[in-house]
């Protein structure tokens, strides 16, 4: 699949933003006053630019209102009621922080809901796709939701669980790393199955000389070669170097490497989430 | 609604024979040229007369070289477009409404007018069936020619779908597979038509014929007594001479 950057960096971002927003509304982070205005505006700065990233991905960006009328069938447009809904169950919990209001901490609680509700949303928006077998699996709304949680924990400042929490994502990527692999060959199709013919199929000629929407979105294999080094990198930013950081630097120095290595190896595991995913239509084509 | 409508009496699909089928492209291009300026926006090229030209069909034709276990290899030509499947995941996607499948007969249609051009109707296909239009950033696939199988201006042999209409050798064919009485149903069930990739659980409508069984090639001729010639004369003698080298 082709890894576009504007729904990488819409899903990386959004997803640490609502992973923090729900550390926020579940009052992980004590803070009052000017102080909670940052960490709150940290929180909805990811969340949006993420979400404002996504807009870029699309054809007709003007039309996407409509992204919110198909919840009882589309997890997408799940996800873009639940994230809407977060944010705005989390303004009063925000202001109250702020100006010290006094709001019930329950709003907070059913906005964090809402939060990690809308990440496991958009894992599900690729996990439901069968066409794409390395996706189709519970792992992938699980990794999103770890990204969600190992983000939103470094932010929140909270040392302990969330080098915890990144040694937990560490195990998970590889997990999910390992799964994937197997999963092309599990979902047992072939070029036979796919054009039906029996014997030795193979390509003789494809449709057209030129290139396609097809071969540019779904049977994009560019950048495959550096998988394995970029698996390493992806695991050791985005986990291993946090959980070590956090523990021998507790302090906001600390908060902010860990933060940034993070950021940084959850970007290159969710190139590698795309890079590496093959859809079925390769088949027609010969090509995975 | 993105949700799929209960499943319809009418089931409007093609029924593509892959014997017959000769590869000539000539559907690809009657479905380019009809949906060109049919039903929504034109199938856009890119840099169509340049050095990487490139551009939107709703029917593409593959071929493939397939060894049978026994016997010489063989060509198929495989024309690939949308399936109309009973389970669509095109449509359960689609987060605005704009990919459907029609309750009457079964047609997955996309209103492009409700359509965001995200993507994800593509993903979600198995088949490939889906293309966006790079120019109008819009979800483009094969309308089964809609605007043309109830198009009452049209004399009544032109309401079928471009690509069934154009085919030389008539290897498409379109009709309802919801009747079992039909003649559609009815040459699938004589050719043991079957359906692509069936165990992703999209059900789809369109069907495939495999090709027939070829005549064996005989090892010897008919006529092989009767060539059995003994060579005289010069060429005797020479090919005795031969044979004692």
């Amino acid at each position: 699949m082709h890894p576009a950057p504007s729904v990488i960096v819409f899903t990386v971002l959004s997803g640490m933003g609502f992973g923090f927003l729900a550390c926020l509304g579940a009052g992980l982070v004590g803070v009052e006053g000017w102080a909670a205005f940052w960490v709150w505006g940290l929180g909805y700065g990811l969340a949006l630019a993420g979400l404002v990233s996504s807009a870029f991905h699309l054809g007709n960006p003007q039309r996407a209102l409509l992204a919110f009328t198909q919840w009882r069938t589309s997890w997408l447009s799940r996800e873009a009621v639940l994230s809407v809904a977060a944010l705005l169950v989390l303004a009063p919990m925000a202001l109250s922080d702020w100006l010290g209001l006094g709001f019930p901490r329950v709003i907070g609680w059913l906005g964090a809901v809402l939060a990690v509700a809308s990440v496991a949303a958009t894992g599900m928006i690729y996990a439901q796709i069968r066409a794409v077998p390395r996706w189709h699996h519970w792992v992938t709304p699980v990794l999103f939701l770890g990204f969600a949680v190992s983000g939103g924990l470094i932010l929140s400042g909270h040392a302990r669980s969330a080098a915890l929490a990144c040694l937990g994502l560490v195990v998970l990527l590889r997990v999910a790393f390992r799964l994937g692999d197997g999963q092309f060959a599990r979902a047992g199709q072939t070029m036979g199955t796919a054009t039906g013919l029996v014997g030795e199929v193979s390509v003789f000629e494809w449709p057209h000389t030129g290139d396609n929407y097809l071969l540019r979105e779904m049977i994009h294999v560019v950048g495959r070669r550096h998988a394995a080094r970029l698996r390493l990198i992806a695991v050791g930013l985005a986990g291993l170097v946090p959980a070590v950081v956090l523990v021998m630097v507790p302090s906001f120095a600390g908060i902010f490497v860990a933060a940034t290595a993070h950021l940084a190896g959850a970007f290159a595991a969710r190139w590698l989430f795309f890079a590496e995913a093959e859809h079925v239509v390769g088949l027609y084509y010969g090509r995975r | 609604m993105t949700a799929l409508p209960p499943p319809s009496k009418v089931k409007l699909g093609l029924v593509i024979d892959l014997d017959t089928c000769v590869g000539c492209h000539a559907c690809v291009t009657a479905c380019k040229g009809w949906n060109d300026q049919g039903y929504g926006v034109p199938l856009s090229d890119q840099d169509p007369y340049g050095a990487s030209p490139s551009g939107t069909f709703l029917n593409r034709v593959h071929s493939y070289q397939v060894q049978p276990a026994e016997g010489p290899a063989q060509i198929v030509n495989f024309p690939r477009s949308c399936l109309h499947c009973e389970d669509a995941p095109c449509v359960t996607v689609c987060p605005t409404g704009a990919s459907y499948k029609r309750a009457e007969d079964g047609i997955v249609l996309v209103n492009e007018d409700a359509c965001i051009g995200c993507g994800l109707c593509a993903w979600a296909c198995p088949y490939g069936a889906r293309e966006m239009d790079a120019a109008a950033g819009v979800m483009k696939k094969c309308t089964l020619c809609v605007d043309r199988i109830y198009n009452e201006n049209l004399p009544e042999e032109d309401r079928e779908p471009a690509c069934v209409r154009t085919c030389p050798t008539g290897a498409r064919h379109f009709g309802d597979l919801g009747d079992p009485s039909s003649a559609v149903s009815q040459l699938v069930a004589a050719r043991g038509g079957f359906d692509l990739l069936p165990d992703l659980g999209t059900r789809p409508v369109n069907k495939y014929l495999p090709t027939r069984k070829k005549d064996v090639r005989r090892e010897a001729s008919l006529l092989a007594p009767l060539l059995d010639l003994k060579a005289t004369g010069f060429a005797g003698w020479l090919d005795r001479m031969l044979g004692k080298i």
